[in-house]
């Protein structure tokens, strides 16, 4: 190597870019996973409005859907989110009683819109709204409502059983540090599964 | 999570704190990046055997039309041997849909993204070990119930691989019950295991590269399988959305998809393509990236236009979102739509043209060792450069009206798509060695690669004649068509060259197998190559390092280098004024 230019060694190492979440693999986990289920959301939610934008005979929703009974279980998944950001809160200030506190209450507001759900289906499905038909127009009405509102409750669903895990783990272990981790992350699911109810209602209910 | 490996290294008295772990969590529902992509390799192989197959039958058809197909007459038994025309339907369906997703996606993303990315990192496995087995195990799951359709009454999907509705969304069209129905469930099965595999890919490219690994020093496989992780996880959802889409329609009596009810069947094409676009940058990224890697290697060079090639991949990912028009020309557009789909398209060319400039430059003035995977390599840069040709000239709307669904189609998809198998073949004799501890053979793996190049012209190449000629893609029988008589010995000698195709790859398998059993014992670096993972051992134990993982001092392709006196200069080793200055750069290994 004598008879070459010789180049300048470098002094340091270059440093690599730090981890974009350094503390736990988990949490960018659970951000790309959001992103590929907004796509899933997405999907539905842009096949409902070519659907609908097409139909000529598409019923108005705020005729057939109960918009009285899903404002109040918009307002109950809002609130849930509080919940849980007070809960997460809790555990920074070293209370783990009022963090098992609120993210009780969180599951409880999730299960209680599940419960509405329910309620509402069964009536809707008693005046004649159904997957593949309804007496007020367009068939992919019934369609797009159940599978997109079923979408979601199965988000809802998968949320309260995973909180409840989060729940018993926090009630048998004393490490908060893993705690806020584990509760942050199961936060960012929340979060989304409310903001995603948010698009829904707006689309499928209020338009 | 980082830090219980770290807890690791401190309890257990294995270099790389992994315990021994017992045959079942060793072979079979193993957390190790390594195993995994094994396990994709054989099911990926598994499944190439049979989709081969299928395309061989295909080709028996249309060379010899309605004649017993010897020695697998059997198959069936109540046409005397004679392939029928629903059968031949489901062959060609199930000959793509098994070759798109269960033998590349498997093999390019599923096997080399989860053997390479690790260790090409300096990471000791991926972000999620065990999410990461239950993405294995899901999309295995998803070819058995693929597979399984062929023995459910009425046969396997017979509506090709693109499942248009209506034909795909109403039984009596195609008189396939079951069978599309599993193919609508094993999509979506294989929808989340790519899903978890994304989200694995990503998490671990972000947060876990060694130090000194910074985002421009990753060899660009790893950019590649980056970029095709993005993609997965934005496609596939897609996809899986839609295929429970046609399932309701199929099964709960919906109509998405069915006008009797109000549906749209071209909803169905644009989802199907919005998801099937990116699908095929999916597939081929993985095999430019292999490409780059392999090329740079063996011309003793660094690769051409390295920050280009990065970006080009990007771009081409981003283009392939808003190009998916394109496969809908003849589906009814406003035309100033179908022309910013032609434009757009046509703008790929340009990204793709930047990399196989850089490929064309990484070889001029390199010191080319024509060793097997280098062949394979160059087989790939061809067959792409025909198959990416072929591809802006049908870009073109008005030429595509007049091609659209003949074999000049079928020959450019597989240019493209069926080239893949090059890059594929390159890959696995490039890292068999680290695979499996053995090196192929060169002198079989060199006959293997002559044959195969020669008879994949062969077939695919007078497809562009016939195409140009009229002949519609999926015809049961060519010579039913008047117009179409004249070009049936193309045919003839299509399906005999495709026979002889098939049959080099004995010499692939006959390779295979030897080598992992009895071939020459591998060195840790047996191509002189720069990467990470030629540091490691051959083949690397669970945790891929002994001793803490390496560092990284420099770029990938630092081939003849005026620095050192060898013409590599891996990643992981300090510069020698450094070191020799008494310097205190971390080295890899105690």
């Amino acid at each position: 190597m004598s008879d070459v230019i010789t180049i300048e060694p470098p002094k340091t190492m270059e440093q690599a870019e730090s981890p974009l979440t350094p503390e736990s693999w988990g949490k960018l986990g659970m951000w790309v996973f959001l992103a590929g289920d907004a796509m899933g959301f997405g999907v539905l939610l842009a096949g409902y409005g070519a659907m609908r934008a097409a139909s000529a005979d598409w019923p108005n929703p705020a005729n057939h859907l109960g918009i009285q009974l899903t404002a109040f279980m918009t307002f109950l998944l809002i609130c849930s989110s509080v919940t849980m950001v007070k809960s997460l809160e809790s555990i920074k200030k070293g209370s783990r009683s009022r963090m098992k506190l609120f993210l009780f209450l969180t599951i409880l507001g999730g299960a209680t819109f599940l419960g509405l759900q329910a309620y509402e289906w069964t009536h809707l499905i008693d005046r004649g709204l159904n997957l593949y038909g309804n007496p007020w127009g367009a068939s992919l009405f019934g369609t797009t409502f159940f599978i997109i509102t079923g979408f979601h409750g199965l988000h809802v669903t998968a949320g309260v059983i995973y909180l409840s895990c989060i729940l018993a783990y926090a009630s048998r272990r004393q490490d908060p540090a893993r705690n806020y981790m584990l509760a942050e992350i199961a936060g960012l699911y929340w979060h989304f599964v409310d903001l995603v109810w948010i698009m829904v209602f707006t689309f499928v209910y209020l338009l | 999570m980082s830090d219980s490996v770290g807890a690791a290294v401190a309890v257990h008295d294995t270099h790389t704190g992994y315990e021994r772990l017992g045959f079942v969590r060793t072979y079979i529902f193993s957390t190790d990046h390594k195993m995994i992509g094994r396990q994709f390799l054989f099911l990926g192989l598994f499944m190439l055997v049979v989709g081969g197959f299928l395309a061989m039958l295909i080709r028996w058809e249309l060379g010899w039309p309605q004649t017993p197909v010897p020695g697998f007459g059997w198959l069936f038994k109540d046409t005397e041997g004679v392939i029928p025309p629903e059968a031949y339907n489901m062959l060609f369906t199930m000959h793509a849909t098994l070759m798109i997703f269960f033998v590349v996606m498997p093999i390019m993303v599923g096997c080399f993204g989860n053997f390479l990315i690790p260790l090409m990192i300096g990471a000791r496995d991926m972000a999620f070990p065990k999410l990461n087995m239950l993405s294995f195990w899901t999309g295995a799951v998803g070819g058995v119930i693929m597979l399984a359709a062929f023995f459910v009454p009425g046969g396997a999907a017979a509506s090709g691989w693109t499942a248009y509705a209506p034909l795909s969304a109403v039984t009596e069209y195609t008189g396939v019950d079951w069978g599309q129905n599993l193919w609508c469930i094993s999509l979506f099965v294989l929808g989340i295991s790519s899903l978890m595999g994304a989200i694995n890919y990503i998490t671990t490219v972000i947060n876990m590269r060694a130090p000194g690994m910074t985002l421009f020093r990753l060899p660009l496989v790893i950019w590649s399988l980056f970029i095709t992780a993005i993609l997965l996880l934005f496609a596939l959802p897609v996809l899986t959305s839609a295929v429970v889409m046609l399932l309701f329609d199929r099964l709960l009596g919906t109509h998405w998809f069915l006008p009797k009810g109000g549906g749209e069947p071209l909803l169905w094409q644009h989802l199907f393509w919005f998801f099937g676009h990116p699908e095929v940058y999916i597939l081929v990224l993985p095999a430019m990236g292999v490409t780059s890697e392999v090329l740079s290697t063996f011309s003793r060079k660094p690769i051409f236009g390295y920050r280009a090639m990065a970006y080009s991949m990007i771009a081409i990912a981003f283009l392939s979102w808003i190009v998916w028009g394109h496969h809908m020309f003849v589906s009814g557009m406003n035309p100033m739509i179908g022309m910013s789909f032609m434009l757009s398209t046509m703008v790929i060319a340009v990204p793709s043209a930047i990399k196989t400039f850089n490929w064309l430059g990484t070889l001029w003035g390199g010191s080319i060792r024509f060793k097997t995977p280098m062949l394979h390599a160059l087989g790939f840069v061809s067959t792409f450069v025909i198959g990416g040709l072929s591809g802006i000239w049908m870009a073109n709307t008005p030429v595509d009206i007049f091609i659209h669904d003949t074999y000049f189609i079928v020959a450019h998809f597989h240019y493209v798509v069926a080239g893949i198998i090059f890059a594929m073949f390159a890959s696995v004799t490039y890292w068999f060695p680290k695979m499996f501890g053995r090196v192929m053979n060169e002198m079989l793996g060199k006959i293997h690669f002559v044959l195969t190049f020669i008879f994949f012209n062969l077939t695919f190449f007078p497809m562009h004649i016939l195409g140009l000629g009229g002949m519609m893609r999926r015809i049961y029988d060519p010579t039913q068509y008047e117009f179409l008589q004249a070009l049936q010995p193309i045919n003839h000698f299509m399906s005999i060259s495709a026979l002889l195709l098939g049959a080099s790859q004995i010499f692939f398998i006959a390779n295979f197998f030897w080598s992992l059993f009895a071939g020459k014992k591998a060195e840790d670096n047996p191509w002189k190559a720069n990467t990470l993972e030629w540091s490691a051992p051959s083949p690397p134990p669970h945790g891929n390092w002994a001793g803490s993982p390496p560092t990284v001092h420099r770029g990938p392709y630092e081939y003849s280098s005026p620095e050192v006196e060898e013409d590599y200069f891996p990643q992981n080793r300090p510069h020698p004024a450094l070191t020799g200055a008494g310097s205190s750069a971390r080295v890899g290994g105690h």
